[in-house]
């Protein structure tokens, strides 16, 4: 029974390097032209400022911690929480570039409306999460 | 030509015009992407182990039973822990979750689980550091009540019989 669950997994392993390889290679782009412009995008509108802050988490990649810090740093230099708080879900719960590889294992129309119903969702929490800090 | 092999050459294809236009930019996402790929390998070899023991325990019969069709309240619980505890990138749960899909495992089960990733015990401190205790308790409280509402939606939007 092992040795057909280890043939089994290493063949739906071996199936996704090829995108695996090509989703790494378009994160590795990302990295290199969102980073540098994080606090530029921002508008100190905060409705126009919470869209940018999902979008922008949605279409970086990386480990969540990753995306408090980012998410704290901007907030150090006057981004505004609800902004913030959009990035932060929108980084875990979103992710474009991992679209094809989402798409391919779980499904193309599970992989567009998880993405698309998170998308909205992040914001949504965002005004909760702003809203209900206000009332403590 | 398989579908992932035509996308990676693809992109590889963009890389070739990145390189053309910028040698500069081209070695930068070149030492990224070696950066990412020595973090992935040995997180490989850890994800099939866990898919060897996944396709162990959850045989068909018993996916059905716990995270399928027919499966209670109690499923959402246990995708909700799992989404918390879990740790990984997503492409790495992606082809585990995919097996557990054609096993029976529901589709809303399977966003629930990928919400709640967004709970991250372990990092919790460096949330804290930032926005303080009382931003991240209400945050993961947020996070895992419309975790319930994602698998209601996506239970409705993408079919659970496949």
């Amino acid at each position: 029974m092992i040795i057909k669950s280890i043939k089994s997994s290493i063949k739906t392993l071996r199936s996704a390097l090829p995108i695996m390889g090509g989703v790494l290679l378009i994160v590795s782009y990302i990295n290199i032209f969102v980073d540098k412009y994080y606090e530029m995008i921002f508008t100190n509108n905060d409705s126009i400022d919470l869209l940018i802050g999902s979008i922008a988490g949605s279409i970086s990649f990386g480990m969540p911690i990753t995306s408090y810090v980012i998410g704290g740093e901007l907030q150090n230099k006057g981004v505004g929480l609800l902004a913030v708080t959009a990035f932060i879900i929108s980084w875990t719960t979103v992710g474009i570039a991992m679209l094809p590889l989402e798409a391919k294992y779980l499904g193309k129309k599970f992989a567009i409306a998880r993405n698309a119903v998170n998308f909205i969702f992040s914001m949504i929490i965002a005004v909760l999460v702003v809203f209900t800090i206000s009332i403590f | 030509m398989d579908g992932g092999v035509r996308f990676f050459l693809l992109v590889l294809f963009l890389y070739l015009l990145v390189f053309l236009g910028s040698q500069d930019i081209a070695g930068q996402v070149f030492f990224n992407f070696i950066e990412l790929v020595k973090k992935i390998i040995p997180l490989l070899f850890l994800v099939l182990t866990f898919m060897v023991v996944a396709d162990m325990l959850f045989t068909k019969k018993r996916t059905l039973k716990y995270l399928g069709e027919k499966s209670g309240i109690k499923s959402w619980l246990y995708a909700m822990i799992a989404g918390i505890l879990i740790s990984g990138p997503p492409y790495i749960l992606y082809p585990m979750l995919g097996d557990l899909q054609k096993k029976g495992m529901r589709n809303s089960l399977i966003a629930v689980l990928l919400f709640n990733r967004n709970v991250k015990i372990g990092f919790m401190p460096v949330l804290i550091f930032y926005f303080g205790s009382e931003y991240t308790i209400i945050l993961s409280i947020y996070i895992i009540i419309f975790s319930v509402f994602n698998g209601l939606l996506i239970a409705m939007v993408a079919d659970e019989k496949k």
